[in-house]
């Protein structure tokens, strides 16, 4: 690879010596002896270029630690963890890379915002309530020496989940669950929903869990920023760059009923800059796939499913990107102050935005509607007819309402059981999955980040186990599904 | 306190931060007089990795300071009754207690309290002055534990924020008076969940910095409560009225 050099940077080298400036005023030409010098030279020497120090200061360092593949927020509060965990100050290199560094297709910044602890796993509500005492507490983790304190615009307003009567049964045992977890949740009968909201229509509503703490929505992109600052003062390598290839290495062992099993260790990552061919091979020891609604691709190149179907070698990661919309609408007789973000029996949610009786909100489409992923462009006729018409039942003020804008962000969707992967791939024994979260990501972050941190670092989850999340399920066919409405 | 320190205090710097700006990044430009010091400190602390960490290390010191004071005190209750465990931990951060039917007791200057409370067993507390007090989110526990409070004061307690007012439902039955005027970290988003509140008859919002619309605000609280009296904001004055323009909100404010 040829590298050219760039005159400015030689150039400004020499320039930082120059005696003639220091006493004051008089001037010899530096700069322009040292080109004449240069061309001087190349006219002498024609063919080969002085390759003294090439400027690669846009290329990711050539050895890092742990290589983290994808910079939104699950990326990010991994390299967060790990250096806040880290036995010795300075004790692990990591390196982030991240394809856009403007996120505008990055779930983290299309995100609603929301956090609720009405999940029926255990493990989702004590990632929702880590996750939830972490923004509390943002002001502590996150403070970075100059900067001033983040504000998330946290709406403490809670959650309502409405049930009809085939799933008010499973409403009740997963409160159940919850309450015995920590979380605050209340269950509510039609009646004293009227009466706690009166704008609601309670027509084929049998119960209501709603949260009372800890419960509401933010701002993710606040958070973002907040986070990547705070990374980057304590000494995480950004770069922006794509990952093209893995070198690896593989191994053969023989289990103990004398199978043979291939294990591979990924050695290199190959980070090919934006708009070149230009690449940097990055050493690295473990590589972390949190590249959100493309992790299959980054699983593919590591060689994840390349095998005989229904081998554990030829099990893929079952995440694709799925689209979904949000609609932002304005009605001024809507709910008021109080509006929790409500999600409907149909699976239609909504809440408010701001002071000015703006709301925003969707709906997820059943299998057959799914959206064409491969563009965030919006379907408006999926409002008119599958989601206003749920809203309006719902919520009679909803009948005149006007929407003002839409956009459209990509879920990082598990087909297998819509929850995340988390921890080791069995067989490429370096790399970790933090994706595939199906929504729930932007709520369960902070948790993952550490677990995924502890993981690395003392070899096992030690706060939350989140061992039912691992990547064996998908070989063994074990589903860790929710059955909740959300 | 002398000037550099200033800038130094966990609590000025977060009246400075809290706006309720939304920015990226953190890039927000300091105003004013504190732009000098600011820009001395900051020069100094972006170029010697020592006051880098000395900043640091004091800021980690306030902040467990702030935790030490919030510590919980609900081990009291076994012994002593809920009503004066939660009336020591307010009269420990300086705040004011007044039980039922009994005088408000006060710690004085140096922070002494009479200890005549540790007979009131029995008797609920009535209403809790906690002005000026570093009360947060984990203090709260304690302060949970007074299950017939009336009346609360939380003027101008630093620590207060949006979380915390999440936090009060459990006093729904028994809260009547509650006051959060110039309370530094308190917005229109903590306010919403004053809904739970539905004994509340005396609200008192005036002077809420990080409120980005006081009189929308104080419109949409009085909507959500409709018995309770909102006090504090002139709900004309984020209006621009014209000749022929008339208030835009479609609601009336009730009044209690």
């Amino acid at each position: 690879m040829i590298r050219r050099v760039l005159p400015h940077g030689l150039g400004r080298g020499l320039l930082t010596r120059r005696p003639g400036t220091r006493r004051g005023g008089f001037s010899l030409d530096w700069d322009g002896k040292v080109s004449e010098i240069k061309k001087k030279i190349k006219s002498i020497l024609p063919g080969t270029s002085c390759d003294l120090l090439p400027d690669t200061s846009h290329l990711p360092p050539e050895h890092s630690d742990v290589v983290i593949v994808g910079g939104g927020l699950l990326g990010l509060s991994v390299a967060y963890w790990l250096k806040k965990l880290e036995s010795r100050r300075g004790g692990i290199r990591v390196l982030v890379v991240e394809r856009d560094h403007t996120y505008s297709q990055a779930s983290t910044g299309l995100s609603v915002g929301g956090i609720c602890q009405q999940f029926s796993l255990p493990e989702n509500i004590q990632l929702s309530l880590f996750s939830a005492s972490f923004l509390r507490n943002i002001n502590e983790y996150l403070a970075v020496t100059n900067a001033p304190p983040l504000d998330l615009q946290f709406n403490p307003s809670g959650c309502l989940l409405l049930a009809s009567e085939k799933d008010a049964a499973a409403m009740e045992s997963n409160v159940k669950v919850q309450k015995q977890e920590g979380a605050k949740v209340c269950l509510m009968s039609p009646d004293q929903l009227r009466n706690k909201f009166p704008w609601i229509n309670t027509e084929g509503v049998a119960l209501a869990s709603y949260g009372m703490e800890n419960e509401g929505w933010f701002d993710p992109w606040c958070l973002l920023q907040g986070l990547r600052q705070k990374v980057e003062s304590m000494g995480v390598f950004f770069c922006q760059g794509e990952v093209t290839r893995f070198v690896s290495s593989s191994q053969r062992m023989l289990t103990t009923d004398d199978e043979m099993v291939i294990l591979k260790r990924i050695h290199e990552v190959h980070v090919k800059m934006d708009h070149s061919l230009e690449y940097q091979p990055v050493e690295c020891a473990i590589v972390i796939n949190a590249a959100g609604a493309w992790s299959a691709q980054i699983a593919a190149l590591a060689g994840i499913g390349k095998g005989p179907p229904g081998t554990l070698q030829g099990t893929k990661l079952p995440v694709e990107p799925r689209k979904r919309y949000v609609y932002v609408w304005h009605c001024p007789q809507g709910p008021g102050l109080e509006t929790p973000l409500v999600a409907d029996t149909s699976g239609a949610y909504f809440r408010r935005e701001g002071l000015g009786s703006n709301y925003l909100g969707g709906r997820s489409p059943t299998e057959e509607e799914e959206p064409d992923p491969t563009n965030l462009e919006v379907d408006h006729d999926f409002f008119q007819e599958k989601v206003w018409p749920h809203l309006a039942l719902r919520v009679p003020a909803f009948e005149t309402l006007k929407v003002q804008t839409a956009w459209a962000g990509y879920y990082d969707y598990n087909t297998f059981d819509q929850n995340g992967v988390v921890g080791p791939h069995p067989l490429v024994v370096n790399m970790y999955f933090a994706t595939g979260f199906s929504g729930h990501g932007l709520q369960q972050a902070p948790g993952v980040g550490r677990a995924v941190a502890e993981m690395i670092l003392q070899g096992s989850f030690q706060t939350i186990d989140l061992s039912s999340f691992l990547f064996n399920r998908f070989y063994l066919g074990e589903k860790t599904q929710e059955n909740t409405t959300m | 306190m002398a000037a550099p320190w200033l800038s130094l205090r966990l609590v000025a710097r977060m009246w400075n931060g809290t706006r309720g700006i939304h920015r990226l990044g953190g890039a927000v430009v300091p105003e004013g007089n504190q732009k000098k010091e600011r820009t001395m400190l900051q020069f100094l602390t972006n170029h010697f990795y020592d006051v880098e960490a000395l900043r640091g290390y004091l800021l980690q010191r306030e902040m467990s300071k702030v935790h030490m004071k919030n510590r919980s005190f609900t081990w009291l209750e076994e012994q002593h009754g809920p009503y004066c465990a939660g009336a020591f931990f307010i009269l420990k951060q300086g705040g004011a207690v007044k039980f039922r039917d009994k005088e408000w007791i006060r710690p004085d200057k140096y922070g002494h309290f009479s200890p005549e409370f540790w007979n009131f067993q029995e008797v609920p507390v009535e209403a809790v002055d906690a002005s000026d007090c570093e009360i947060n989110y984990e203090g709260l526990d304690n302060l949970l534990l007074l299950k017939e409070l009336q009346s609360l004061l939380l003027q101008r307690c630093p620590h207060v924020d949006d979380w915390c007012l999440s936090r009060l439902y459990p006093l729904a039955d028994s809260l009547q008076e509650l006051s959060l005027a110039g309370c530094p970290r308190v917005s229109e988003r903590g306010l919403a969940c004053l809904h739970h509140l539905q004994n509340l008859r005396r609200l008192d919002i005036s002077d809420l910095p990080a409120v980005s619309n006081p009189g929308l605000t104080q419109i949409l609280v009085e909507e959500m409560l409709p018995n309770c009296k909102v006090v504090g904001v002139d709900w004309a004055e984020g209006l621009k009225l014209g000749p022929e323009e008339q208030p835009q909100d479609t609601a009336s404010p009730v009044l209690a």
